[in-house]
């Protein structure tokens, strides 16, 4: 038995509640980037108000919409690998909640906190492209197939960065733990100035850098959305999904985009905390018990921020060609994350 | 100055559209609450001024997809002056026109030898059912009240 | 086995080379992707068979027709005066433009002219229509590239131009505000003040597209190299318009043969240049839309006094004859083959309209392409579906 904020919770009752702060942790990122991003900067930086009906600002608009999605028929078209081409949003879904896991909001608000939990999300993070994968295939669609392959070439082509990326983090870090990258990047000092702590964007850019843009990749967001390319692709694996099982889709796009937000912060801006030196903490286990609640909103924050940048570049750039993109992977981001680990690593033992 | 790469400049572009849809409103209006005044000449539907129409049927037969249905027939009218004879008048008996076919290409307006035709701006009347887009005489003479007064001219147009 | 046509025959024979070359090259299989009749990227309906090996495409043709309204036939049971609602519907997003080549043949068959001051204001409409035309060509082309700003902020601007197109003629889509011997009105008051602030406008929206999308380094690396058309090969294929200009063929017909219109009194350029790839003729529609403005900006001081409206009959009877009039309209050479035999309408009209040449290089420029360029390649040679269609 474990407590939280003194109270003894039963197993079953521990279980309950991280089924719930799951949910609230992908749910409630996903709300607020579709409604202040997908619905209102985009409108914005596009001269409109966007959606103004529903709500004060169209702030119910979101819920319309998903009434919407929910009344609408499954349609399943006659050529379909019914089984496949029906688990694969859960799939894809499944991934983001898979990566949520390890994401440290607070101290001791995590839902595990494995010692290899870098190693953890760069494994889970490519569940997803099973499932868009299995969308492509079984939705029998020539549309379809070709995004989902276009999908799979992308997603393992931008691993591969974003991998090498995060090492310098772990190279500098000395630890896979996400918690210890965040206790490091706050307690450390750069160059003796410890007011502000360590964020390794500072002395990680190029990783920080890459991983966002692998990031952008990883999400199939332009300008490398020529998996679901509307265009071209008419939405490429998700032409012929409907109702639900599009929304499914729908929240997984979104939701993916703030938990990879969620671990970019905590990477690279110093996660949940503050630079410990303003409490005068010293480690991990001074932390008073309120950064439980503090964390995640400041994680949160944020989260906004990253993702701002991410939707701001998907609002602004046209996309890439395919071959385009494996080049850009290929000869220019892995090149230059391994020459960024190589530094990284000899600075380290060095200094 | 060394060039500023394209992909900062667009970044840019965006960034300053978002900035001035905060500070001086969107370009777009929020068609319901407020609306916007069509033009003067605006073609938006067809007025009838009953009493100038003769049935002369020249706008019906003009019309490029016939969709101007009219019928009329004689009737005598009291003589003008007293003692005079009675006059020969056609009378309207039905005057529609089905906005469903209509191309507002103003052709009728423009033949029409006896001004009983007018343009109006008015463009809100969609219908649910397309049978309502058939606006009989009654109809096409309410859109009077919304006829508006012809633009005074550019400098410089003859005659 | 039935009877092929000469065209059937030739496009069994390409499929079956595609096949070969398949086969024998790299052992797999191709696969025939049906781009449209309904596709985001068809601006319509139009159809473009596909092979594709792999991404490549092997094999491709267009196919037109899925929106055929036969305008030609049409016009052969309307008046004259009847006939401009209908052209109007050709190339929906320059429709003054389809207007003013009928009407000159008409003209030109009636031996009338219009008067100075119309013909300037038709030049200044044409070149609205070119401006609202284009204008959304270059936000659309972000649109087929993912990036869906350009196209609000085409949209935005774009709206102010059919607005002036609305004040002046009452239609804000379809004018049909061309008279044969002049112009349906006059321009009413204000509305030269109103342009030149509009113009100015989208001048500013050129130059805010070309920071947004033109400078864009992943624009440019979608668009440079991609679909290269030679002069000869753009010659041989009746292309025309800014396709045309973009494969190095200096050829406009406003400069070249401006009948009955008044481009020759404006100071402008005709841009061409050598590449001929999709950037190309992107760029040069860029580049045309600021000369336009250029063109309304000066013409708008020199509107001359005087009638909009020469003689002529009440009841239009078009005098027996043959007469073809082409412009440069904004997708490229329109031109009105009109036939009369003295009726209240035309005998015969022919459209010779620029979309349906231009797409007819689809199978020349698609092969070898990849999937993602054919999208770039029919955005960059910019068809409107009713142009092909007519």
């Amino acid at each position: 038995m474990i407590s939280v904020l003194a109270v003894e919770i039963p197993y079953w009752g521990q279980s309950l509640l991280r089924v719930l702060g799951g949910l609230v942790a992908v749910l409630l990122p996903a709300g607020a980037i579709v409604y202040l991003f997908l619905f209102k900067m985009m409108s914005f930086m596009q001269s409109r108000l966007g959606p103004m009906e529903a709500g004060p600002y169209g702030s119910m608009q979101l819920l319309a919409e998903v009434g919407k999605w929910l009344q609408k028929e499954d349609i399943s078209p006659d050529n379909v690998d019914k089984t496949v081409f029906k688990l694969a949003p859960v799939v894809v879904l499944l991934s983001t909640f898979l990566l949520i896991v390890v994401v440290p909001f607070g101290p001791e608000a995590v839902f595990a906190d494995l010692d290899a939990g870098v190693f953890y999300f760069l494994a889970v993070g490519s569940v997803s492209v099973l499932g868009i994968l299995m969308a492509g295939w079984a939705s029998a669609n020539k549309y379809s197939l070709l995004g989902g392959l276009r999908a799979a070439g992308q997603l393992i082509a931008y691993e591969l960065p974003m991998v090498l990326a995060t090492l310098g983090v772990v190279i500098q870090a000395e630890s896979m733990n996400l918690n210890r990258i965040v206790e490091v990047q706050n307690t450390e000092a750069i160059f003796g100035f410890e007011w502000l702590g360590n964020p390794f964007v500072i002395t990680q850019f190029l990783g920080f850098l890459i991983f966002m843009i692998a990031v952008q990749a990883e999400l199939t967001q332009p300008p490398f959305d020529m998996p679901i390319a509307e265009s071209e692709l008419v939405s490429g694996y998700m032409t012929e999904y409907s109702g639900f099982r599009f929304l499914m889709f729908f929240i997984a796009e979104f939701a993916t985009a703030g938990v990879f937000a969620f671990i970019a912060a905590t990477l690279f801006l110093g996660g949940w905390g503050v630079p410990f030196e303003w409490f005068g903490w010293d480690n991990l286990d001074d932390v008073s018990w309120w950064m439980n609640i503090v964390g995640p909103l400041i994680l949160f924050t944020k989260m906004l921020a990253l993702v701002f940048v991410i939707m701001w570049v998907r609002f602004t750039y046209p996309r890439f060609r395919e071959d385009q993109l494996q080049t850009f992977a290929w000869k220019f981001l892995i090149p230059l994350s391994l020459a960024n680990i190589a530094v990284t690593a000899i600075l380290k033992v060095a200094v | 100055m060394p060039k500023v790469p394209g992909l900062v400049k667009g970044l840019g572009v965006t960034l300053g559209i978002f900035g001035r849809t905060v500070k001086d409103g969107a370009n777009t209006v929020q068609y319901p609450h407020e609306k916007e005044s069509p033009p003067i000449r605006a073609r938006g539907v067809i007025a009838l001024h009953e009493d100038n129409c003769t049935a002369c049927m020249l706008c019906s037969r003009s019309c490029p997809d016939w969709c101007i249905y009219i019928e009329g027939h004689k009737q005598l009218a009291p003589p003008r002056r007293a003692g005079g004879k009675p006059r020969q008048v056609n009378h309207l008996d039905r005057f529609d026109i089905d906005y469903a076919l209509c191309m507002y290409c103003g052709i009728c307006v423009e033949v029409c030898p006896f001004d009983a035709l007018f343009w109006s701006p008015e463009y809100e009347y969609s219908e649910p059912k397309i049978a309502d887009l058939l606006h009989d005489k009654e109809k096409l003479g309410e859109w009077m009240e919304t006829v508006p007064e012809a633009p005074e001219l550019e400098a410089g147009a003859g005659k | 086995m039935t009877e092929l046509s000469e065209r059937q025959q030739l496009s069994y024979i390409a499929s079956q080379a595609a096949d070969a070359r398949l086969n024998v090259e790299l052992e797999t299989e191709g696969m025939t992707l049906n781009i449209g009749p309904q596709h985001p990227a068809t601006h319509g309906t139009l159809r473009i068979i596909a092979r594709l090996d792999g991404e490549q495409v092997v094999w491709a043709e267009p196919s037109a027709g899925y929106m055929h309204r036969g305008y030609e036939k049409l016009t052969e049971v309307r008046t004259f005066p009847q006939v401009t609602t209908l052209i109007n519907r050709i190339d929906w997003l320059g429709s003054f433009a389809n207007e003013v080549p009928f009407i000159l043949a008409a003209e030109k068959l009636m031996e009338i002219e219009a008067p100075p001051r119309a013909q300037v204001i038709r030049t200044i409409l044409f070149e609205l229509s070119r401006i609202a035309n284009v204008s959304l060509f270059l936000g659309d082309l972000g649109v087929q590239m993912g990036a869906t700003t350009p196209a609000f902020l085409a949209f935005r601007d774009r709206e102010y131009v059919l607005n002036l197109i609305e004040s002046a003629t009452g239609g804000r889509f379809h004018p049909n505000f061309d008279r044969i011997g002049g112009l349906k009105d006059d321009l009413p008051k204000g509305w030269i003040n109103e342009t030149t602030a509009v113009v100015k406008r989208l001048i500013g929206f050129c130059d805010e597209n070309e920071d947004l999308l033109f400078g864009n380094e992943i624009f440019q690396s979608r668009m440079r190299g991609i679909g290269v058309i030679p002069a000869h090969v753009a010659e041989e294929y009746g292309l025309s318009g800014a396709n045309l200009r973009a494969s190095g063929v200096d050829y406009d017909l406003r400069r070249d043969n401006p009948v009955g219109l008044a481009w020759d009194k404006a100071d402008w350029k005709v841009w061409t240049h050598p590449d001929g790839d999709s950037w190309a003729r992107c760029w040069i529609r860029l580049q045309e839309t600021r000369e336009s403005c250029k063109i309304v900006l000066q013409l708008l001081e020199q509107i001359p006094a005087g009638p909009i409206m020469t003689k002529v009959p009440r009841i239009i009877k078009v005098p027996e004859g043959e007469a073809y009039v082409s412009t440069e309209n904004p997708l490229g050479e329109m031109g009105y083959y009109v036939v009369s035999k003295g009726d209240l309408g035309p005998f015969r009209v022919k459209i010779r309209s620029a979309s349906f040449n231009n797409i007819s290089i689809t199978p020349w420029v698609l092969k070898g392409v990849y999937v993602p360029d054919i999208i770039t390649i029919l955005a960059s040679l910019y068809f409107i579906l009713g142009d092909i269609d007519r």
